[in-house]
C-alpha cells in the first residue's frame, strides 16, 4: 500500500490529568484533524480502556481507516495494547504507530505552550511516517522448559520448589557452599517469632531432594546469551574439594581439621575450619575445602581431612568444572549485603568490641550460633543495657538515602530477644521513625513497647566509651531532649545495600539497576518481578530492601512469570528484523563479523550475504555498516524514518 | 616547596610557641613559608553572629593578598583554616554571595578570583613533604614516649578532603612517623568548649575533662594538638577541672610542630617549650636522662 492509500485515524488520550493537565488535547486533536491522510482525529479520556479502544475498530470498520496513531504514552506502555486492537479490527498490528505526548511532553515540562506544540509536532511526525509502514507478521520460538534460579535464599527456594511442584525442571545456582541466605541465619522471624529454622530447613531439604531441582552450590554463572525461551548459560561450579555422592555428611573431616578462621556465616563471631559446612543444616550436607587458608593448598601438607574421611570423599584434585547448559527463563534472586558500619566510625563499631552489627547479632540470638543462644558481652557477662540503633546508613545522605524497610522490625524482635536472653537487660531504642507497616507488626510493636524496651525517638548520633561503658548520644526529639544513655552493647541496625558485584551480574544479565543500585523492575508497582529484559524475572531483596513474608511473595511471583512462558511454551519473536536485499548486496561481507547474534551468512552460489531472521534481533549494526544499502531494518527503515523527521521538523 | 603563609592573631600573640616551632620545623624540612604582607585577622567565629556577610569577606581580604604571591596558602591556626575555607567556600559555590563579596572587596580595592588553595600545614606536612622525609629526619628521641592526638573539630569543618569528620588519622600518622606510640584516641575530634570558656565555664571544664580523662586513661605522656583554641582550654584550665571533678590532671599539651621539633632535635627554647602553662620541664628532663644513658 503507497503513502496516497493510507486511511489515518489519530487518537489523542487525555491520561486522565497527566497528559491533559499539561497539554491542551483538543487542539492536538484539531491539529491533526487538519494534516495530510488524516480521515479522522478524536481524543478520548483514556485510549487504552475498552471504549477508547472500541473508537478505533469502529472507525477502522466503519471508515476504513488502515493506519492508526495513539498520541499517548510510551510505546512500553501499552504498544503491546494497541496493536492487539487493530488486529481484533483485522489490521496488521504494525499498521500502528505511537506518539509519547506523556513521558516525552506532559510529564518534562510544565510549559503549557511548549508542551502543545511539541505533541503536535510528535503527531506530526507520525502522521508523516504511518503512510510507509508495511505489514509485518510476527513469530513465535519454542521455549526451553527450563528455568535458572540464581541465588539460593528463601525468595530462590520459594520459586524453585513452585516451578519444580508444577513438574517444570530448575537449576538453582547458588554462589555459597549451602542455600539458605540469610534467613538461615536468623534465631526467631517477625512478628510471629517463629523459629527461622524451623520454618526454613523443611523447603532446603525439599530443594535438596526434589526430583525436578538441579541443586548447584559453590556455583557462579559467568555467561549469558541468547533471548527469552532460548537462553544459553555458563555456570563455574567451583571445585568442593569433596566429592558430592560419596560424602555422607558425618562430619568427621571439620571435627579433625586444625586450621581455624572467623566463620563467615557467623559474621566473625565464631570460628569454622578449613573444610566446613557452614552451618549444621546445610544443604547440601556436604563440607567445602576452602583451598586459600587450608594447609594442604597453603603449604602442600596436612592431609588430615582425607585421611580421617571413611567415605574416601575428600579430592584434593578435583578441578573447577564449566557448565553449558539451556534455559527458557531466569529468575535473580541474589538478595543484599548489609552496609559496614565501620565506615561511619562515630558508631564504634570495629573500636568496641561490644558494638555488633544486627546480623551480627542475630547469631548471638540463635541457638547453633557461637554462644549457643545466649546475649553475653565479648567479657561473657550478660549485658545490663543494650542499645539498639535503627537507620545505621540508611535514610542518611552521607551513605543510602532510601529506607531500608525491615530494620524497624527487626529492631523491635531484636529488642524483644535482648531483654529474654540476657536475663532482663534494659533495652532501649534509638529510632528516627517507626516504621511497623505490615500484617501483625504494629500489634508487636505494641507489644514489645508493654515488655518495658525504652524508645527513644531520636537518632543515635555516637557512641563514645566512658567510664568503662559505651555511651549513646543522642537528642531525644519527643522530650527535646540531649541524651547520653549509658549500655553495655550496642547493636547497629545497618542498612540493605546491594551486592558489590551487583554491576557485574547486571551486566551478564544485561538488566538494570535503579539509582539504589537494586535491580530495576519493568514498572515498581505493576511489573516488580519482570526486567526490561524478556525473559529475565526478579526475587526478593536484590529488587530492593525485603523481609521475608515480602520475599517469598516476590518468589512465588516470578515462579508465576516463569510458568506462564514455559506452559504457553513459545514467546513471540518480533518480525523487527533485518533484511538483505540480494540485488543490491554487492557481496563485500562487511556486515558478518559486526553482527552482534551471527544472524547473517555468506551465500557463496549467489554471492551476497543473508539475514537469518529467525537468529537476528533487529538491532541495526548491519544496516549501519552497509555501504550499498542493502541491508534494511523492517519498521525502521529510510523511508520510515526520514519521514518522521521531516515530520517532526515541518513548522 | 613554597608557601604563602597565614599566621593570623593567635599565631603572634597567645601561642607564640606554635608560630616558633612551626618555623624551625619548616625549615628543617627545607620548606618555605613566606608569610603574607598585610593581613588581617581572620573574623574567627565570633563575626559571624554579628554580621555573616562580614564573617565571609574579612577572612576574604587574606585570601585576596594570598592569591597575589600565586602560591599556596599555608595556615597553621584551626579556626583561621576554618573561616578561610568557609569564606573560600561561599565565594566559589554560591553565586550571588560571590557578588555581595566582590564589591565589599572592591571597597577595600582589592580584586579575587577564586583561585587560591587553603591547605593546613598538618596536610602540607602529610601530603606534601611526605611521611618519610619526616620519618629521615626524626631521630629515636620520643620512641618510648605514648601522645594522644587531638584533632579539635575545626580541622573538618566545613567538610574538606584533607580530614575526616568523625576519626581522621593524618596526625596519628604523623606522630608514628617521628617514633611516637599512639594509642586510639575516641575524643580526638570532640569539642573543647572552645569560647564557652568564658560564658559557659562549667559546660566547657566538662568537656576538657572528657579529654583530659581520656588522654590519662590512655597513659599518654602528652597531648598533641593542631589548634590554639585546642591548646588553650586543654592546658590552661587544668587545674579549674581538677578542683570540679577531683582529678589530678597535669598532663602537658603540645603542639605537633614542638613534637617534630623534639624529634628533630632542634632546642626546646626554640620552639616555643619555655612558653607552656602546664610545663613539659619533666619530658624534656626524662628524654635527655634517657638519651645520656
Amino acid at each position: 500500500m503507497s503513502a496516497p492509500d493510507a486511511r489515518i485515524g489519530v487518537y489523542v488520550c487525555h491520561c486522565g490529568t497527566n497528559i491533559a493537565g499539561t497539554v491542551d488535547v483538543p487542539a492536538v486533536r484539531d491539529f491533526a484533524a487538519g494534516l495530510p491522510g488524516v480521515v479522522v482525529a478524536r481524543d478520548y479520556k483514556y485510549m487504552c480502556a475498552d471504549p477508547g479502544q472500541d473508537l478505533i475498530k469502529k472507525d477502522i470498520k466503519e471508515l476504513g481507516v488502515n493506519r492508526v496513531i495513539v498520541a499517548s504514552c510510551s510505546p512500553r506502555m501499552h504498544e503491546p495494547t494497541f496493536r492487539r486492537c487493530l488486529q481484533l479490527a483485522g489490521l496488521n498490528a504494525y499498521y500502528f504507530e505511537m506518539a509519547n505526548i506523556r513521558e516525552q511532553v506532559a510529564w518534562c515540562t510544565a510549559d503549557k505552550a511548549a508542551a502543545t506544540k511539541k505533541a503536535q509536532a510528535l503527531v506530526r511526525g507520525a502522521v508523516a511516517r504511518v503512510p510507509y509502514h508495511e505489514p509485518l507478521e510476527e513469530r513465535t520460538s519454542p521455549v526451553c522448559p527450563v528455568t535458572l534460579i540464581v541465588g539460593g535464599g528463601v525468595a530462590g527456594i520459594e520459586a524453585a520448589l513452585k516451578i519444580a511442584s508444577s513438574g517444570n525442571k530448575v537449576w538453582l545456582v547458588e554462589r555459597e557452599p549451602s542455600i539458605g541466605g540469610n534467613m538461615a541465619r536468623f534465631d526467631k522471624t517477625f512478628p510471629t517469632l517463629d523459629c527461622a529454622a524451623c520454618i526454613l530447613t523443611p523447603k532446603m531439604a525439599d530443594v535438596g531432594r526434589h526430583p525436578n531441582i538441579t541443586l548447584l552450590t559453590y556455583s557462579e554463572v559467568l555467561e549469558v546469551s541468547g533471548f527469552i525461551g532460548n537462553f544459553e548459560v555458563t555456570i563455574k561450579k567451583r571445585a568442593r574439594s569433596v566429592r558430592h555422592g560419596v560424602c555422607t555428611g558425618c562430619g568427621v573431616c571439620y571435627s579433625k581439621c586444625p586450621t581455624k578462621v572467623p566463620s563467615e556465616f557467623d559474621v566473625g563471631l565464631g570460628e569454622r575450619t578449613a573444610i566446613y559446612v557452614p552451618f549444621p543444616q546445610a544443604v547440601p550436607n556436604v563440607p567445602v575445602i576452602d583451598r586459600e587458608v587450608c594447609r594442604q593448598f597453603t603449604k602442600g601438607k596436612c592431609g588430615i581431612c582425607q585421611k580421617v574421611c571413611p567415605a574416601g570423599a575428600v579430592d584434593y584434585e578435583q578441578q573447577d568444572e564449566i557448565i553449558k547448559e539451556k534455559f527458557g527463563v531466569i529468575i535473580i534472586a541474589t538478595g543484599f549485603e548489609v552496609f559496614d558500619p565501620s565506615l561511619a566510625p562515630q558508631y564504634g563499631y570495629g573500636r568496641y568490641p561490644d558494638v555488633y552489627t544486627a546480623l551480627q547479632f542475630e547469631r548471638m540470638t540463635n541457638a547453633s550460633g557461637p554462644t549457643t543462644g545466649r546475649v553475653v558481652c565479648r567479657n561473657g557477662q550478660e549485658p545490663k543495657a543494650v542499645a539498639i540503633l535503627h537507620c545505621i546508613g540508611s535514610r542518611d545522605k552521607n551513605y543510602y538515602p532510601y529506607c531500608s524497610r525491615v530494620c524497624c522490625m527487626a529492631s523491635v524482635k531484636a529488642a524483644h530477644l535482648a531483654k529474654e536472653k540476657s536475663g532482663g537487660a534494659e533495652i532501649y531504642e534509638f529510632y528516627i521513625d517507626m516504621r511497623t507497616f505490615g500484617k501483625q507488626y504494629e500489634e508487636f510493636y505494641n507489644r514489645v513497647q508493654e515488655e518495658g524496651v525504652h524508645f527513644i525517638r531520636g537518632k543515635g548520633a555516637e557512641v563514645i566509651e566512658k567510664d568503662g561503658r559505651l555511651v549513646v548520644h543522642a537528642e531525644d526529639t519527643l522530650l527535646g531532649l540531649y541524651r547520653e544513655v549509658p549500655v553495655d552493647m550496642v547493636v547497629l541496625n545497618t542498612a540493605l545495600i546491594p551486592h558489590a558485584d551487583a554491576g557485574r551480574v547486571a551486566q551478564i544479565f544485561n538488566i538494570q539497576r535503579s539509582q539504589d543500585g537494586f535491580y530495576l523492575e519493568a514498572h515498581i508497582k505493576l511489573d516488580p518481578m519482570k526486567t526490561a529484559t524478556e525473559g529475565v524475572y526478579l526475587a526478593g531483596a536484590c529488587q530492593s530492601p525485603k523481609d521475608i513474608p515480602d520475599s517469598v511473595a516476590q518468589g512465588a511471583g516470578a515462579a508465576a512469570e516463569a510458568l506462564q512462558r514455559i506452559v504457553a511454551g513459545e514467546v513471540v519473536i518480533s518480525p523487527v528484523t533485518c533484511a538483505i536485499d540480494a540485488d543490491r548486496c554487492a557481496g563485500c561481507r562487511m556486515c558478518i563479523p559486526l553482527c552482534p547474534y551471527t544472524a547473517i551468512t555468506f551465500n557463496a552460489e549467489k554471492g551476497v550475504s543473508e539475514c537469518n531472521e529467525a537468529l537476528c534481533k533487529g538491532c541495526g549494526t548491519c544496516v549501519a555498516s552497509c555501504a550499498s544499502g542493502a541491508a534494511r531494518l523492517k519498521h525502521f527503515d529510510q523511508r520510515q524514518l526520514l519521514a518522521q523527521i521531516e515530520g517532526v521538523a515541518a513548522s | 616547596m613554597r608557601y604563602a603563609f597565614y599566621p593570623g592573631c593567635t599565631l603572634h600573640g597567645t601561642s607564640k610557641e606554635y608560630y616558633e616551632s612551626t618555623r624551625q620545623v619548616f625549615r628543617a624540612l627545607g620548606v618555605e613559608l613566606e608569610e603574607i604582607r598585610d593581613w588581617n585577622c581572620c573574623g574567627a567565629t565570633a563575626l559571624a553572629a554579628a554580621s555573616d556577610l562580614g564573617s565571609l569577606v574579612v577572612p576574604l581580604r587574606n585570601l585576596a593578598i594570598a592569591e597575589e604571591t600565586k602560591l599556596e596558602l599555608a595556615v597553621a591556626c584551626n579556626c583561621c583554616f576554618m573561616t578561610l575555607r568557609r569564606s573560600l567556600e561561599a565565594f566559589r559555590g554560591d553565586p550571588a554571595r560571590r557578588a555581595q563579596m566582590e564589591s565589599a572587596l572592591a571597597a577595600v580595592g582589592r580584586h579575587f578570583a577564586g583561585k587560591v588553595e587553603v591547605r593546613h600545614i598538618l596536610d602540607i606536612l602529610v601530603n606534601d613533604v611526605g611521611l618519610p622525609e619526616v620519618e629521615r629526619l626524626a631521630g629515636d628521641a620520643l620512641k618510648n614516649y605514648k601522645s594522644v592526638p587531638y584533632y579539635g573539630c575545626q580541622i573538618s569543618r566545613p567538610k574538606n578532603p584533607y580530614f575526616g569528620t568523625e576519626l581522621p588519622d593524618q596526625l596519628d600518622d604523623l606522630l608514628r612517623a617521628v617514633g611516637l606510640d599512639v594509642p586510639q584516641f575516641d575524643r580526638k575530634t570532640k569539642c573543647c568548649g572552645a569560647a564557652l570558656m568564658t560564658s559557659h565555664e562549667g559546660a566547657a571544664l566538662d568537656l576538657v575533662a572528657e579529654i583530659l580523662d581520656e588522654a590519662h586513661r590512655r597513659g599518654a605522656d602528652f597531648i598533641t594538638v593542631t589548634c590554639p583554641m585546642c591548646q588553650l582550654n586543654v592546658e590552661a584550665y587544668q587545674g579549674k577541672v581538677n578542683a570540679r571533678h577531683g582529678t589530678r590532671h597535669r598532663i602537658p599539651v603540645l603542639y605537633f610542630t614542638q613534637v617534630l621539633g623534639l624529634a628533630f632535635d632542634i632546642a626546646p627554647l626554640r620552639l616555643g617549650l619555655g612558653r607552656h602553662m602546664v610545663s613539659p620541664k619533666g619530658l624534656l628532663v626524662r628524654r635527655q636522662k634517657e638519651a645520656v644513658q
